[in-house]
């Protein structure tokens, strides 16, 4: 049984097929990635799993839950929590705050009126996000406004803040993409240290070859909106139908 | 069916006026994005215009008339314009009587350089400035252009005349074979919509056959591309508001025989200007001026008596409803690009 | 104090003490001086700084802290004017069931308006909430008469049932709004030398609601919830994936500036017991837009110094006429005078909202963070002036 179980997912864009019968499924405590070359319809899948786009065919089930029809706020109270091409943080707050904010969405739920109580007074909130700080090592920029960070610490407050709710499921678009060499080595670290701090199960959308093979467990090849192949990396690299979608754009 | 036809008269030129400051709204906004919340004072300044040329026109020295004489048995005191002189008295006259039309001449050069300034000078600055900015300072320069207004011409309205010629109203129903008087509508209404027409076809053909036009459709469509053509955005974006400028001064010229200009008329237009664009999809030209006939034609079948009697006070919140439902509907507006300030 | 952070607590006393010394304050010329005409001090114009002060904190918690503008929060001020209008004639003159009644009718209209409105965002709400605002504004002229009294406006009158104290009125005179007892209007006049003061019910009773709202906006300012809606303005995207939902922390915002609106109102028709439709129109609502811009959006002290700046420019501006002008020149050569005259007279009178528009230009684009940005820059610049920073007081917020 996996954690992510997709069925016979299709999704049409008027004329255009962008997903057609895709069947994936995500084992607990693994990272799975999907790749594909342009225009293979990782984008769009990604889409369908956190409820930004509904599928025309099939179901999404997680932890034995559709989550089909769902809104973003309420799929991610399901445990599944999501890291953006670019970086998506609370710009205007503080870093701290930035952590803040998932922490409380974890604990109350999508709503809570507590306009009376204060923010310093919520003791248990402020521990956890200054162990979630000190854990991606930003305890020091606690303070800064998270806009003026550097792209690099954008991307750690953003996994900061989606490991702060204790995600059953971390889903990452392109989390290198427009990266420097330097910089994706840091995210591949960051996120194998994630890994192995406690359990999680990552979905990884990605371009970069370099990114998949040095964190991967399982690989989805996806083309032309069709899953082509799953496998370990290891069976992955050699295969020759891997070798024929990646025509022309291979060995990234 | 008469009353019919008089009511979709009587929300033509209503319309026509929400319709040109509709379309100059869309313009600014779909090429520089910007807000303009001063649209309404550039519509109330063109109308001061011809308030202006009319005054201009009547400029008189006094001239002592020795044949007649007051009631003091002093010889009378004659003001005459010096157009008089120049001119003669009948062209004189005819000029003065055709005071509102011939402004048209007078407002577009002074809405055209009131509209660069007004971009070169401020809403250049705003183009990276969030939208809430934009409305703020352009709310802003609507209340200082309406203040100078009233500072030089009184806050109450001026009545202006139309030519002569266009008094009166034009029996629309005997045309088609009513009863007479039974859809009479006044002949300058009917020149207010000719007129509008030509000056929207005249924006729409600009647009569509000229080079320059191509380029400010292009940017409508997908502004920073043509900004990487190496195209030089800057200089077009200020023609693009000088034009705008001029056309909602050209439909405030035109609509002083209709309505006394005052200098708080631009507000009321605005506001419902605003409406008109959103109804008709934020950032399309077409859908400015339909939506702008389409609400005024729908405000005045709201004012017929029949209605406001099965539903009290219709005809002073119809506009704002029909708003209401389409944003809510189908926030795009009725002809409105996908994804424009959509989020 | 009262759970605030030492910070906050200083600002809240400065805050308290001001408003309650403001009838000595802002009569700082004694009364029978050429300046007393720069005099604030009296009742009239104090009980506008508070109420229009609760007005725009009220404003500030939705526009400062969401970013959501909206054009027709002029709409529930009259809707609490009226309702407590009509709690005066049926009900009683005490102020307070006025006033209650009006805070509630304020917030039923807003959780209507808001629900509807913040389905979009962007300009789209600004235009939505103008619409709502408009259409109320018609309405109130046109077909809802019977309840706003249309263009005269809704005042007492001696026939008004007032349930509870109907009696009062056998003298034939309307009626005075009262707190158990206390006249609205009732003061205690001081004269100290050449200074008067007016010490005023009104006023007093005004001050006890802002100090209350003021505190109310501090508590939320600091609160998880001031915190979401902050996290709102700043990337909707990012807290709906993080499993917030937006639209009921904004709702709520909205209904409590709904709500401050309505208080306002109230304590309008609590100091004065007329409402007309005017309150409602669409200018009303860009003042208060114009007030927390100038005063600094999403500050806590910002909306209250520019209603305050805003109604004493109104209202001293307002008062200079020619006559005013060419005394105060009078020592110039004539020519000169006139000159001078003739250049300041389009700014003040009659024309005194040339002054304000021209001001409010000047904030949104050279000061967007309005006054208290402007305090904060000064305070910068002593700052780096003067070697010791204990000399520095802190800028406020």
């Amino acid at each position: 049984m996996g954690i992510l179980e997709v069925k016979n997912v299709g999704k049409r864009f008027g004329g255009l097929k962008a997903l057609d019968n895709v069947n994936l499924n995500v084992m607990e405590n693994t990272v799975h990635a999907i790749i594909g070359p342009n225009g293979a319809g990782k984008s769009t899948l990604l889409n369908c799993l956190i409820g930004k786009l509904i599928p025309d065919t099939g179901s999404v089930m997680f932890d034995g839950q559709s989550v089909l029809g769902r809104k973003p706020h309420q799929i991610n109270q399901m445990g599944i929590s999501r890291v953006f091409q670019t970086p998506e943080i609370f710009g205007d707050l503080t870093v701290f705050e930035n952590v803040m904010i998932p922490i409380f969405a974890k604990r109350d739920g999508a709503f809570r009126m507590h306009a009376i109580e204060q923010v310093t007074n919520e003791q248990d909130i402020i521990e956890a996000a200054e162990k979630m700080l000190i854990d991606v090592k930003m305890i020091d920029k606690r303070n800064e406004h998270a806009a003026s960070l550097s792209r690099g610490d954008k991307r750690r407050l953003e996994m900061a803040m989606c490991l702060s709710q204790q995600p059953k499921l971390l889903l990452l678009d392109e989390p290198t993409a427009g990266m420097a060499r330097a910089d994706t080595n840091n995210t591949i670290d960051l996120l194998k240290e994630i890994k192995a701090s406690r359990p999680i199960t990552m979905c990884i959308i990605e371009h970069d070859m370099h990114v998949v093979f040095s964190l991967a467990e399982r690989i989805t090849v996806l083309a032309q909106g069709t899953p082509l192949v799953e496998d370990t990396p290891d069976n992955i690299k050699g295969h020759p139908k891997v070798k024929e979608a990646y025509l022309g754009e291979a060995a990234h | 069916m008469e009353s019919i036809i008089l009511q979709i008269l009587t929300g033509l030129d209503k319309g026509s006026a929400y319709a040109l400051i509709a379309l100059g709204l869309t313009l600014i906004f779909g090429t520089l994005g910007v807000v303009n919340f001063a649209h309404g004072a550039l519509f109330m300044i063109g109308a001061f215009c011809a308030v202006t040329l009319h005054r201009l026109l009547q400029f008189s020295h006094v001239v002592i008339d020795e044949t007649q004489t007051d009631f003091l048995g002093n010889p009378r005191k004659i003001e005459v314009p010096y157009i008089y002189d120049w001119l003669g008295e009948p062209l004189g006259r005819a000029v003065i009587d055709w005071s509102v039309p011939l402004a048209i001449l007078f407002a577009v050069p002074v809405m055209i350089l009131i509209g660069v300034i007004m971009e070169r000078g401020l809403i250049k600055h705003f183009y990276k400035r969030s939208h809430a900015d934009q409305i703020l300072v352009t709310f802003g320069l609507a209340i200082v252009l309406q203040e100078i207004i009233k500072a030089f011409y009184g806050a109450n309205p001026i009545p202006m005349g139309a030519p002569s010629a266009f008094v009166g109203s034009f029996d629309f129903g005997v045309l088609v074979g009513f009863d007479v008087n039974s859809v009479i509508y006044p002949y300058w209404r009917l020149v207010y919509f000719g007129f509008s027409m030509v000056i929207i076809a005249a924006v729409f053909a600009f647009l569509q056959f000229t080079t320059f036009g191509m380029v400010v459709r292009a940017g409508m469509a997908d502004r920073e591309t043509v900004g990487l053509l190496g195209i030089n955005i800057d200089k077009r974006f200020t023609i693009v508001f000088g034009i705008a400028a001029a056309v909602a001064g050209l439909a405030g010229v035109m609509y002083t025989p209709i309505l006394s200009p005052n200098y708080n008329m631009g507000m009321d237009f605005l506001v419902l200007s605003f409406v008109v664009v959103v109804v008709g999809g934020m950032g399309s030209l077409p859908g400015a001026v339909l939506a702008g006939f389409l609400l005024g034609i729908l405000q005045s079948f709201a004012s017929m008596s029949v209605v406001v009697e099965t539903i009290p006070g219709i005809n002073q919140v119809v506009i704002y409803l029909v708003a209401m439902i389409i944003l809510l509907v189908r926030p795009r507006g009725l002809m409105g690009r996908k994804g424009v300030m959509e989020d | 104090m009262l759970g605030l952070t030492r910070k906050d607590t200083i600002l809240f006393l400065i805050v308290i003490a001001m408003v309650i010394c403001a009838p000595v304050l802002l009569n700082p010329f004694p009364s029978n001086s050429a300046l007393a005409q720069f005099n604030a001090g009296y009742p009239d114009l104090m009980q506008r700084f508070l109420i229009f002060g609760i007005f725009a904190i009220g404003f500030n918690i939705l526009f400062g802290l969401t970013g959501y503008l909206s054009f027709g929060h002029a709409a529930f001020l009259g809707a609490g004017s009226y309702a407590g209008v009509w709690m005066f004639k049926l009900l009683s003159m005490n102020v307070l069931p006025a006033i209650l009644v009006s805070i509630l009718v304020a917030g039923v209209f807003s959780v209507l308006i808001g629900f509807v409105s913040l389905r979009r965002s962007g300009i789209y709400f600004s235009i939505l909430t103008l619409a709502f605002a408009q259409m109320s504004y018609a309405l109130a002229y046109s077909v809802l008469t019977p309840i706003t009294n249309g263009e005269t406006g809704l005042q007492l009158s001696l026939n008004d049932p007032r349930i509870l104290d109907g009696v009062a009125a056998a003298d034939g005179s309307l009626p005075v709004a009262n707190f158990f007892g206390v006249e609205m209007r009732d003061s205690l006049d001081v004269a100290l030398g050449g200074w008067s003061f007016t010490f005023n019910a009104g006023y007093y009773l005004c001050a006890v609601f802002m100090i209350l709202a003021f505190y109310i906006a501090i508590r939320i300012f600091r609160s998880p919830f001031g915190m979401m809606l902050r996290a709102v303005k700043s990337n909707q995207q990012r807290m709906s994936y993080t499993g917030l939902n937006p639209r009921p922390y904004t709702l709520a915002a909205f209904v409590i500036s709904g709500m401050f609106a309505g208080l306002a109102g109230g304590l309008m028709v609590a100091m004065d017991p007329l409402a007309g439709a005017e309150r409602m129109q669409w200018t009303r609502s860009g003042e208060v837009v114009l007030m927390t811009i100038l005063g600094g959006m999403g500050t806590l002290i910002g909306p209250v110094l520019g209603a305050g700046l805003i109604k004493y420019l109104e209202n001293i501006l307002s008062k200079i006429n020619d006559n005013v002008l060419h005394q105060w020149f009078s020592f110039m050569p004539d020519g000169l005078e006139n000159v001078i005259v003739t250049l300041i007279h389009p700014f003040v009178g009659k024309g005194w909202h040339l002054t304000l528009g021209l001001m409010f230009m000047a904030v949104v684009i050279f000061l967007p963070g309005g006054l208290v940005q402007g305090g904060q820059k000064i305070a910068a610049l002593l700052r780096r002036k003067k070697a010791d920073p204990n000399t520095v007081k802190q800028p406020a917020e």
